[in-house]
């Protein structure tokens, strides 16, 4: 099955040209650390899932480029296309002259409404490239004005247009300490109407990115570019095909359906978190090698401590042990700082993934009450090495990683929205105060429906 | 790619405009070496065929053939138009894109608002028209004027209300120059509140300049370049503003310097709208992230480093120096200290090679020395633009919504009513058609309220986030009830 991608907006747009690149480059790596065999059913899952080859020399991307904005859709088309070994397709843009101006009502109750006729039509035309279809992957950053506020129409439009495919977004989190102003508006009003439509969140936060950057992949002058080439290196590590099943046969032909069936077992927890291990400068890789249970084990203690990256684990957070505490007092007995999760997905990649022990992540105490541990935890495996890492694990987590982040936004947003800052910006385009109530009490439901884990 | 259309009224508003259009070009002509009208050209510049005479059609595409400004050119006299159209800069520009008169205004607000104003609408409308046509996607007017005289304050905020009428959805832009308190223009006062008035009602955005300001950053770009100390040469043949291969009369004009930052100014200010960059910031965004409340829409300016407004080639000192001196007193454009007061936005836009890392680094390093209000603590809005001022490496931009206006807008009031009470020269203005006394009060008690709105922030200062912070939590609770 094939995903169509949706780049929104500056961020969108960029984010989406590193994930190609990442994946293209991934497959073109002919080693890959395993047979040949191996390597070409892995290359020819991956194509199919991220592009189409008809009358055209190098692959096509299956992707559709929306901005509001010309100047980058057209650097990314043009970078694309001289990198001589993938493209995005000549029609599969659109673009307007004027940006929403980090406008989230702009966005979506101007530029979605008006576009909405040429915008569908492109995606239905990528959509109609797919022998099936398994649903639609969006990138967009919840600050700005056009990936926040015309990404939250076109999920909508998506969902209406297509009732039973699968809606990934992925949501880039903007600095904490501000790069937008009205960026915590344009988040809550972004989250509180992706949370309507769209099967699941995955996010990054460019915090955490920009961490990983300066401190696991040594840069010293860190660029946008190497923020979305970390970004793009996770999620390349989510959805470069993998074996779902103990024993498969043949490679996932669902990534989107397997992924929302594993970790989306209930709609009101729909927020993912992606961490990925290891993550090094390319010229470190020759000098390290990694074992598996070293892996697995930093894995899970990021995951329990709630830790961004491998560097700064705390080692100190255990689960709480089950039945020490009556169910209700189980907040207070739970130990500072447990991240408790829903449902977590391990992906492998790599030489002798076979003999690894994932017991670890299965420990009961790990999980919600309500879940099965058997339904919560799964994992999916390759041989075939990624993105030149000899081994490599991710972890996508429906758990509480990013409650924080979610409380501080929203409590940012209600600071300011109790002063009436900004708001007459909105109502400019008919996004009233009710509008933002509305959002505030949908995020204030998720905010504590994650809290009572 | 959208395009901005420049209006400069008066003898200031022309004098800064003809440094604009000159810094413009040389900037383009730098970035864009193959003599190509390309889509960052075209926000400014027309590109028309002038072969076969006169406003031939326009080119949208190949060659550069001949460029127009997308600029109006207005003053109540002659002299300054006329200069510039035998000057260098005169094929930039063509007759349907002036309106002057012969008398001037006197100095005196409401004969160039009231009565220029109704003789000059028509005219100036179909010309804005006619400019507006020429552009495929119209996103803001430019207005530069002065604020002290009769010209570029009276028939410029006339203008500013014709702009809201006419075209509502594209933003305003007002750059305004605020008379020094040893103006020789006894009128100013009046003049610069009057003017006022229409700029709280009528403007997205003003960015204040004072003289006294300017004239302070050329003296201390004179000493930096003669005190040798830095290390420093004068460049003979700097890009930025050099007279070899520039545009200018040979004879340097005594306001030219000030000029020139308030070009370079708006030159950086459309940077990241005009070229390509890593984080890009168009002009919708300023008001949108800068103006947390309609009225207050005064922007206070710095441009770092200093060396970028000159001829001046000072050694490249530590990136980090340059976020820390657009924080500081002596290189803002008012008189006024930011750090001291209470910030409700800012907005760095870099220019060149700078990353975001640098960006973040600098932001968290500064953060303490400032003070932002309670609910908007981390108030940044920042921009990456990746072409760097001509003949340097980088620049910065910073635009703060800060409190620190209010003292300018007080003096000016205090100004205004030493005159206002004993009724001086207030006969000038009432003898002009259209003009009440009421008009006075009016426009003093706008002001008024104007000075009560950043006294009201002001108060909060020293006021915890921490009591903001049960007041949410009091009102989330509040509302989450329901």
């Amino acid at each position: 099955m094939s995903i169509v991608t949706v780049q929104l907006g500056q961020c969108g747009n960029q984010i989406g040209h590193e994930v190609f690149n990442t994946i293209c480059s991934d497959v073109r790596d002919t080693h890959g650390l395993c047979s040949k065999k191996e390597n070409e059913s892995y290359r020819d899952a991956c194509k199919e899932r991220f592009f189409c080859e008809e009358q055209s020399e190098v692959p096509v991307a299956r992707a559709v480029l929306i901005d509001m904005e010309p100047k980058v859709i057209t650097q990314t088309l043009s970078m694309a296309a001289r990198s001589g070994y993938w493209k995005y397709d000549d029609g599969s843009h659109f673009c307007q002259k004027q940006g929403s101006g980090n406008n989230w009502a702009n966005g979506y109750s101007v530029h979605g409404p008006r576009h909405k006729e040429a915008i569908m039509d492109l995606v239905q035309k990528e959509a109609e490239k797919c022998d099936r279809l398994g649903g639609f992957f969006t990138i967009m950053s919840m600050a700005g004005g056009t990936g926040s506020g015309l990404g939250a129409f076109v999920t909508q439009c998506l969902r209406d247009a297509f009732p039973t495919s699968f809606l990934l977004n992925h949501v880039i989190w903007p600095y904490s300490t501000g790069e937008v102003i009205v960026q915590n508006y344009n988040s809550v009003l972004t989250l509180s109407h992706l949370y309507k439509s769209a099967d699941a969140l995955l996010v990054h936060e460019n915090d955490v990115v920009h961490k990983i950057c300066a401190q696991l992949m040594n840069i010293k002058q860190i660029s946008f570019r190497d923020i979305n080439q970390v970004i793009a290196h996770q999620l390349g590590s989510v959805f470069q095909p993998a074996y779902t099943a103990e024993g498969g046969l043949c490679y996932s032909r669902n990534p989107l359906g397997d992924l929302m069936e594993t970790l989306v077992p209930h709609p009101e927890f729909k927020m993912l978190g992606l961490r990925n291990i290891p993550q090094m400068p390319e010229n470190s890789l020759a000098y390290s090698t990694f074992s598996w249970p070293g892996l697995i084990k930093h894995l899970r203690q990021m995951l329990i401590a709630n830790a961004k990256m491998e560097e700064g684990i705390d080692w100190q957070v255990q689960p709480p042990r089950l039945g020490s505490s009556i169910p209700s007092s189980h907040s207070i007995n739970k130990p500072l700082h447990f991240n408790t999760s829903i449902a977590n997905l391990v992906i492998l990649r790599g030489k002798d993934m076979h003999s690894i022990d994932l017991g670890s992540f299965r420990d009961p105490s790990l999980y919600t009450s309500w879940l099965n541990p058997k339904d919560a935890f799964h994992s999916w495996k390759t041989l075939r090495a990624f993105n030149k890492y000899e081994k490599s694990a991710s972890l996508v987590s429906n758990s509480q990683f990013l409650l924080k982040p979610l409380d501080n936004i929203v409590g940012k947003a209600w600071n300011m929205f109790a002063s009436k800052a900004y708001i007459h910006q909105y109502t400019k385009f008919s996004i009233e105060e009710e509008d933002f109530l509305d959002s505030f009490t949908a995020l204030e439901q998720v905010i504590s429906s994650y809290t009572s884990l | 790619m959208t395009q901005s259309v420049v209006v400069q009224v008066g003898q200031c508003g022309n004098q800064v405009g003809c440094r604009f259009w000159d810094l413009a070009l040389r900037e383009h002509a730098d970035v864009n070496k193959e003599g190509i009208y390309d889509e960052a050209l075209s926000s400014f510049f027309r590109n028309v065929d002038t072969r076969s005479g006169g406003d031939g059609p326009d080119i949208y595409k190949g060659k550069i053939c001949s460029l127009k400004a997308r600029a109006l050119l207005i003053d109540m006299e002659e002299g300054v138009v006329n200069e510039i159209l035998q000057g260098p800069l005169r094929d930039v520009f063509d007759s349907k894109q002036l309106i002057t008169d012969v008398s001037g205004s006197g100095n005196n607000w409401a004969v160039g608002h009231k009565l220029y104003g109704s003789q000059y609408q028509e005219n100036i409308v179909e010309k804005l028209r006619k400019a507006a046509e020429h552009c495929d996607c119209l996103q803001c007017f430019f207005i530069i004027h002065s604020m002290g005289g009769g010209t570029g304050s009276g028939l410029g905020t006339f203008i500013l209300k014709l702009l809201e009428d006419e075209f509502p959805e594209v933003y305003r832009f007002v750059t305004s120059v605020y008379p020094s308190g040893e103006d020789d223009v006894i009128t100013s006062p009046y003049n610069s509140v009057l003017a006022m008035k229409e700029l709280n009602e009528h403007a997205d955005c003003v960015l204040p300049i004072e003289n006294e300001s300017l004239f302070d950053i050329v003296n201390k770009i004179h000493q930096m370049a003669n005190s040798g100390k830095l290390g420093s040469t004068v460049k003979r043949n700097s890009l930025v503003t050099s007279s070899a291969g520039s545009a200018k009369t040979a004879q340097e004009k005594p306001f030219d310097a000030m000029n020139n930052i308030l070009a370079n100014l708006l030159l950086n200010l459309t940077s990241s709208a005009r070229f390509e960059g890593s984080l890009n910031m168009d002009l919708n965004e300023i008001s949108m992230n800068l103006v947390p409340f309609p009225r207050l829409h005064y922007l206070v300016s710095s441009l770092t480093p200093l060396y970028t407004l000159a001829d001046v080639n000072v050694p490249s000192r530590r990136l980090d120096q340059m976020f820390s001196d657009a924080f500081s007193r002596d290189h803002q454009l008012i008189q006024a200290d930011p750090k001291h007061s209470i910030y409700l936005a800012c907005a760095l836009l870099v220019r060149g090679n700078v990353q975001v890392s640098d960006l973040r680094r600098n932001i968290e390093r500064l953060k303490p020395s400032l003070h932002f209000v309670s609910w908007n603590q981390e108030g940044w809005k920042t921009g990456l633009c990746s072409v760097p001022p001509v003949g340097h490496s980088h620049s910065l931009l910073a635009l703060a919504n800060n409190t620190c206006v209010k003292p300018t807008f007080i003096e000016l009031k205090d100004r205004f009513m030493k005159l206002y009470k004993k009724k001086a020269h207030l006969h000038h203005y009432l003898h002009v058609d259209g003009m009440e006394q009421s008009c006075f009060s009016e426009a003093l008690s706008s002001l008024s309220d104007l000075i009560e709105e950043y006294n009201e922030l002001d108060a909060t200062k020293g006021q915890s986030i921490y009591e903001f912070a049960c007041m949410s939590v009091w009102a989330t609770t509040s509302y989450s009830g329901v």
